[in-house]
């Protein structure tokens, strides 16, 4: 784990904001901008960023996934740092873009270079710049999801406990199995939906049985799918992303809730 | 035995509405995962044996040619003897052969997946020599006439209920009028009706968990001491086994059992580690009188060089399967082939063909929870992206699914597009959802709505729009 280090103030972070944030909540996209201006970043948001090209990579079309690739590491060019509110989006740039320019020294070299840059939001804040407290209240008890990529692929597990423990009034209880995939996994969910739903109903049991009133997580995709079924189950249980909390901004309709347009 | 991989859809929903099948999952579940993590944890170098077993297995499969030559050299030195079987068709005429030569009527079977594979019952069946399998889990399933569901317990599909269900019909001719319902006596009966068929059994086939090409030996772990009784009461021992599974050294060999089965069973060891080497030598009180190694490829020669090459390094030991909530959803038949969970995603495609198992490698999230407890760290979530590609290339690729890609990349690739397009989107979802807060059903989203509401998004926009009119907040 990298040594914790001052926030430098003049820290450039470039949001990789998702596709999903940007059209579904773009409530964590704000959130993530709070918590980096709080910990002292200066956060911009390239205009060319778009997907980050999981739904062409994970259906095998290696050169459409390539070709976003490209387009992603010119948007995020000179950067000092790449954050994403995703666990499966940061790893995509950080662990997955090296590995499709094997023929090309040159691409993959800058594709390293981005990958080096590039964070999941909770991680960054606790093991590079260090932040150990938020400045926000919840009163309630939360529960919370490890989205499968950010916990193996970048070991993302205590960080998002660790600032929800610095909350005020929050109370998180664990599932028996928060490390159990949700069923979202990208187009997945839509090609085998009966599997999908056999394992999001799971979650869900497992999600109602700890009695929490607010089920908390670090990426969208997993988010949608378990709200959508505990909706659909009929569950009282809301559903925000992780940094909505952290972030303060917990006081507008959780995610599948009715918006007034009270503002 | 017959694939079903094509039918993977229709597999799925036969064991998703399966009760019993859903109730032995549950316990699956839980049991296997809880154990293997204790295990690893009471073994402070568990991590660095990992390592090391993938260390030693990447080495084997460098120089395969040649410890499979320095394996079969040993062999034949003790007096026994190697075949090389490169297609299934091959490995079961040499069995036959070999049953025929000393005129066996039946055959005492330890577990054998590669047995599995050359679907070698039915051959020997056909040719009027029964197969009698001696694992517990094999036996109850030959008597249910259905194949394995798991590599390492392969009725782990059946309740106990099935299985008392199943000994009263069949031993009931034997004497056993009585409905079992403690799980020990239903072990004592079977261990019973099995004794007489080790006795009265001409061949011994038993499978290998490792062959050493130092000592020529073929290794064994069983927790039931069947396999043992399979290879040393009859005159003739087969040992099936796949070219992939010969090692270096005996030295290697401990380094793999230590991984092997903590990540099975979560066991230290397992009950029985026996080492097969050679024939009966004159002064043996016992053993076989006949030694044979038939060595399988069927297509897996043709892995080596490749990046599906990994997958070569796999020791059976089931760990995927049992941390896949893929598997634990739906068992191990739906997968449709001898190999399920993660593995066979892996496997079958490369053994039966990807276009019969197409399905296999992408029914999965990419979880990574397989990856992250392979005890040879085989990265199977990029295997099975990998056959994902080659489908890809091949238009292999449901038409649907393609053309919903190209017309999201031909956005994709296009921000400013992207960016209008994702707007109306929004709008829309928004205008008409945020009133309810959700959706019940949508159009071109009915595999996502089926079961699941989908959000509308609040007023305001896209994330983008908000952030160029200079909004700080939602």
């Amino acid at each position: 784990m990298p040594t914790p280090a001052p926030a430098a103030p003049s820290r450039r972070v470039a949001l990789f904001v998702t596709c999903l944030v940007d059209l579904v909540r773009p409530a964590v996209g704000f959130a993530a901008v709070k918590l980096l201006e709080d910990a002292g970043c200066t956060v911009e948001v390239p205009p060319l960023q778009v997907c980050c090209g999981q739904p062409a990579y994970n259906t095998g079309d290696r050169a459409t996934t390539r070709a976003i690739a490209r387009q992603v590491i010119d948007a995020f060019e000179g950067y000092d740092a790449v954050v994403a509110p995703s666990g499966s989006c940061g790893g995509m740039l950080s662990h997955h873009y090296p590995t499709l320019f094997d023929d090309d020294p040159a691409l993959k070299a800058r594709a390293e270079n981005l990958a080096s840059r590039s964070h999941e939001l909770i991680s960054f804040l606790v093991d590079i710049l260090g932040v150990d407290k938020v400045a926000a209240r919840f009163d309630g008890t939360v529960t919370y999801h490890d989205s499968c990529s950010g916990l193996r692929e970048l070991g993302v597990k205590q960080q998002p406990r660790r600032l929800l423990a610095s909350i005020p009034g929050l109370e998180l209880r664990e599932m028996k199995t928060p490390e159990v995939c949700c069923g979202f996994g990208g187009t997945f969910c839509v090609k085998y939906p009966e599997i999908s739903n056999a394992m999001v109903g799971e979650k869900s049991a497992d999600i109602a049985a700890t009695g929490a009133g607010t089920l908390l997580a670090g990426d969208l995709g997993c988010l949608m799918n378990m709200a959508g079924k505990l909706q659909r189950e009929g569950q009282g249980i809301r559903v925000r992303h992780v940094a909505e909390v952290l972030a303060g901004m917990a006081d507008r309709p959780a995610i599948g809730e009715p918006d007034t347009g009270a503002r | 035995m017959q694939s079903t991989a094509h039918a993977f859809k229709d597999n799925v929903g036969t064991a998703l509405a399966d009760p019993n099948l859903q109730d032995s999952l549950a316990k699956l579940k839980v049991g296997f995962s809880e154990r293997r993590r204790q295990a690893a944890e009471r073994l402070p170098e568990f991590e660095a044996l990992r390592d090391r077993a993938r260390d030693i297995k990447n080495h084997t499969l460098a120089h395969l040619d040649f410890y499979l030559e320095e394996f079969e050299r040993k062999v034949t030195a003790l007096g026994g003897h190697v075949h090389w079987a490169p297609t299934a068709a091959d490995a079961r005429r040499i069995i036959a052969d070999l049953c025929r030569s000393v005129g066996a009527r039946t055959v005492a079977k330890s577990k054998s997946m590669v047995a599995e594979e050359i679907a070698l019952n039915e051959h020997l069946e056909a040719l009027g020599i029964a197969p009698i399998e001696t694992d517990l889990g094999e036996y109850i399933i030959q008597l249910r006439n259905e194949p394995p569901s798991h590599i390492i317990a392969p009725a782990v599909h059946l309740t106990k209920d099935q299985v008392a269900d199943t000994f009263l019909e069949h031993h009931r001719a034997l004497g056993f009028d009585k409905r079992l319902t403690e799980r020990n006596d239903l072990v004592a009966e079977a261990r019973y009706v099995l004794r007489q068929k080790f006795l009265d059994a001409d061949v011994g086939l038993t499978g290998a968990n490792f062959l050493v090409a130092e000592t020529g030996s073929s290794m064994l772990v069983t927790n039931e001491g069947n396999a043992d009784l399979s290879n040393t009461l009859p005159r003739m021992h087969i040992v099936l086994a796949s070219i992939e599974k010969v090692i270096p050294t005996l030295e290697d060999a401990a380094v793999l059992l230590r991984v092997l089965a903590r990540s099975a069973t979560g066991q230290e060891s397992s009950a029985y580690t026996t080492l097969n080497t050679g024939p009966k030598r004159p002064d043996d009180l016992d053993g076989p009188e006949q030694y044979h190694v038939v060595l399988l490829d069927n297509g897996r020669s043709g892995v080596l060089g490749t990046e599906m090459q990994d997958i070569l390094r796999c020791i059976r030991c089931g760990a995927c399967m049992n941390h896949c909530p893929v598997y634990g959803a739906v068992g191990g038949h739906a997968y449709g082939w001898v190999y399920p969970g993660p593995m066979g995603a892996v496997l079958t495609p490369q053994l039966v063909g990807v276009e019969e198992a197409s399905d296999l490698p992408n029914a999965s999230t990419f979880c990574g929870r397989c990856e992250s407890v392979c005890p040879v760290r085989i990265p199977l979530p990029k295997l099975m992206r990998h056959w994902r590609e080659r489908e890809f290339e091949r238009h292999l690729t449901p038409k649907a699914m393609r053309r919903g890609l190209a017309i999201w990349s031909f956005v994709a690739r296009r921000p400013g597009l992207y960016r209008r397009l994702t707007a109306v989107a929004n709008r829309v979802l928004s205008l008409f959802g945020r009133v309810e807060g959700r959706y019940r059903s949508l159009p071109l989203a009915g595999g996502w709505t089926r079961f699941r509401d989908f959000p509308a998004p609040p007023a305001g926009g896209t994330f983008h729009a908000q952030w160029q009119a200079g909004r700080k907040r939602p």
